[in-house]
């Protein structure tokens, strides 16, 4: 146990350190000339590159993001259909179901990489690299690129331009730290091949074929970019997509290295980096809490085994692999739900029902840290409202770093706010009570109704995690989900630009000693409430039907 | 139209940049460095069969091997994938009471939990040290060989995966099946 804390407090501890210098490199490469309003030499050709350099309010940067996102599902889209046709197929994948190819389309655009399909069996290593893994550099900088838009408006300037912005992120953001992982990965052991699969005689003479592939290339962006789609179908536990204790590692710091970096950003462009700590400290509580609850409920041994001549001793080990330790699959588990990642490296519909409800929070509340750029993006979402039930409580008018918030503000916030949990609740509902979603569950009772609300949880949170018994590979799922994706991606980036494009039509107030602070114990505090009390109250029926009754019924 | 105009342009800037040259730089490097490793840790006899890959685990039922943790696909590489199963499931109590009536555990003498519970992938190449020391007498007599010489053989193939982070010493199970098989012939 000693060790499972200390590996647990060295890795949370190291990434948040170096999270500090990459929160300064992404600002000088996404916001170069903070302020100061001239071009330089990077920006300059970008805007050549993309043939626009107009700076755009925020109507025409949403505008502008929501189109290249069309273009990233219709061109993505057409990979996927033509698959059989295309080259780099050497194990001669076939063709795609057409509710398969919408879903797996919006769930890598959506930067979800929800996977009704596995990837060895189903697609070409075309259609993994220049459909999903495409997706999964380019949705993740569409993420960044709205946070550094929302961060410029709250700083009084103008938002910039989204073209600029993505390749910005893309570039010199995304690629050269792919590049740096995937490296490591390969030489840690990773397959990088385009030859197809290999087929083996084992030493008791059974044919065995084995699928590989570019795997590394992959599965590098697939944990910086919070995406989370596997090359494989079990994703991070197949041996080949997480070799060994030290990828491992690596991957846990690469999946919450960036949204801890746009915290960072986000203070230094804004220029409050005293905000920024607080944010960044009620995040990293958050996410701790929900580290330690998986940590210690995963120490429970395996239920089904204790009326057998089992030991008893080394916790649930049902889903998991040994390679990596005790302790890394629960805390990977927390980690890849708080930050929207979605890959896995045990199984989490085998993980105790307590254990198993961490996640599901982390999805819930989806704000630390977030996805990459809409992690923060949420966190402000929730200031908004914490400033205004703040402003109400002491009689004063609600102000956010020296802006108004008033009754439009509130409005936009609080239908991001119930949008995520309309459809998280919504759909599971609809799914629980028809033979839709209770056709398809791999498990009874309240563990089958946990698999369907972790299912709509990972939707909605465009996290891409799931409980992976469901049998999700149907056209109400696909169709259901793949809608639901697109509309909890969009909705909660269009709407806080909507603030932005809102507040920065009033006039600014100075701050004074009479303003509510933002840098204190006791907005850190507003906040958390703010977070847990909205978090709570909407989901907390749920998860009294899920994992609650759950381990009631079944654990004892 | 200009928005249409420009997201088709960066459409082929990220194509030709993120999946073009990234790919190719990080197989590059793979291929030049780690080659065996890039291609799969295949193990290939003499003739040049392919007996397996290090990385993953395959089937092993007969005495006189070690055996691997139980697999949900039964040791599928082309479709890998765990049980899914709840963790108090009656389904995992059925499929373990079997393992344990595989290896003939008793209350005296339990079977080590990781050889009763599946992995996430079904592809698991390890098992602990203490669970391959559990399967030594079966192991023994099935090849006429002392206790000893196969304890030994696992004792040198254990390793610690994580340093100073885990616990556990591991063995690779098709690797010790492949020494064990190499020292028997001796």
């Amino acid at each position: 146990m000693t060790q499972a804390i200390l590996f647990v407090v060295l890795l949370l501890a190291g990434t948040a350190l170096l999270s500090w210098p990459l929160g300064r490199y992404m600002t000088w490469a996404m916001d170069p000339q903070t302020g100061s309003g001239k071009t330089n030499g990077i920006t300059a050709f970008l805007q050549s590159l993309g043939g626009s350099r107009e700076n755009q309010d925020w109507k025409r940067y949403a505008l502008a993001l929501l189109m290249f996102n069309l273009v990233m599902f219709v061109v993505a889209f057409a990979v996927l259909a033509l698959q059989p046709y295309l080259p780099f197929n050497p194990d001669g994948k076939g063709a795609l179901e057409g509710s398969l190819i919408f879903n797996t389309v919006s769930s890598f655009t959506a930067n979800t990489d929800l996977q009704h399909y596995s990837g060895e069996v189903a697609m070409s290593y075309m259609s993994q690299l220049s459909a999903m893994m495409w997706l999964q550099f380019v949705s993740a900088a569409t993420g960044m690129a709205a946070l550094t838009a929302l961060a410029r408006g709250l700083a009084g300037r103008q938002l910039g331009n989204f073209f600029v912005d993505v390749q910005r992120a893309t570039f010199l953001v995304l690629l050269p730290l792919a590049l740096v992982v995937a490296i490591l990965m390969v030489i840690g052991g990773m397959p990088m091949t385009f030859n197809g699969s290999a087929v083996a005689t084992t030493l008791e003479g059974v044919q065995q074929t084995i699928a590989r592939g570019p795997v590394a290339a992959f599965v590098s962006i697939k944990q910086l970019g919070t995406n989370g789609g596997g090359f494989f179908g079990p994703n991070s536990t197949h041996p080949f997509e997480n070799p060994g204790f030290w990828t491992n590692v690596l991957s846990t710091f690469a999946i919450v290295i960036i949204p801890m970096a746009c915290v960072w950003m986000f203070g230094r462009i804004i220029g409050r980096m005293r905000h920024a700590s607080v944010l960044f400290v009620v995040m990293l509580v958050l996410m701790s809490v929900r580290i330690v609850g998986a940590v210690s409920f995963e120490s429970t041994p395996t239920r089904a085994f204790e009326s057998l001549p089992i030991t008893q001793d080394v916790g649930n080990l049902e889903g998991k692999e040994l390679r990596f330790g005790a302790a890394a699959g629960p805390l990977w588990a927390v980690v890849t739900t708080s930050t929207s990642n979605g890959s896995v490296n045990a199984m989490h519909d085998s993980l105790n029902p307590l254990t198993g409800l961490m996640p599901m929070i982390g999805m819930w509340l989806n704000e630390d840290f977030g996805g990459i750029g809409v992690g923060m993006i949420n966190m402000f979402v929730y200031m908004i409202v914490a400033v205004f039930i703040a402003g109400m409580m002491i009689g004063r008018t609600p102000e956010y770093l020296g802006w108004r918030v008033e009754a439009r503000e509130v409005k936009f916030a609080m239908m991001a706010l119930i949008a995520h949990g309309f459809f998280i609740l919504v759909g599971t509902a609809i799914f629980a009570a028809t033979a839709w979603g209770a056709g398809t569950l791999n498990n009874i009772g309240p563990h089958g109704f946990s698999e369907i609300l972790y299912e709509f949880s990972s939707a909605t949170a465009n996290n891409g995690s799931g409980f992976e018994g469901l049998g999700d590979n149907t056209v109400p799922w696909n169709v259901a989900t793949g809608l639901v994706m697109l509309l909890a991606r969009f909705i909660p980036i269009i709407l806080p630009l909507a603030i932005i494009g809102s507040l920065s039509t009033k006039r600014r107030a100075t701050e004074s000693s009479g303003t509510l602070s933002v840098e204190d114990g006791t907005f850190a505090g507003m906040l958390t409430m703010t977070v847990l009390v909205v978090g709570a109250l909407t989901f907390f029926p749920a998860a009294t039907l899920g994992p609650i009754a759950d381990h009631f019924v079944t654990m004892k | 139209m200009n928005a249409l105009l420009s997201s088709l342009r960066v459409t082929v800037a990220t194509m030709a940049i993120c999946v073009g040259v990234y790919t190719t730089a990080v197989w590059a490097v793979g291929q030049a460095v780690v080659p065996d490793t890039a291609e799969g840790s295949l193990i290939t006899r003499a003739d040049g069969t392919v007996v397996g890959s290090r990385q993953i685990a395959q089937a092993f039922t007969q005495p006189q091997y070690v055996w691997p943790r139980p697999s949900a696909v039964d040791y599928n590489g082309a479709g890998a994938g765990g049980s899914n199963k709840s963790p108090a499931s009656t389904d995992l109590t059925d499929r373990a009471a079997k393992t344990v009536a595989a290896y003939g555990a008793t209350a005296d003498n339990p079977l080590p939990a990781e050889l009763a519970a599946a992995s996430g992938g079904g592809l698991d190449p390890h098992i602990t040290e203490r669970a391959a020391l559990y399967q030594v007498p079966r192991i023994a007599e099935a090849r006429k060989i002392p206790a000893a010489q196969v304890e030994q053989a696992i004792k040198g193939a254990a390793f610690n995966p994580g340093g100073v982070f885990t616990s556990d010493r591991l063995v690779n199970v098709l690797e010790l099946n492949i020494a064990l098989d190499e020292g028997s012939a001796r």
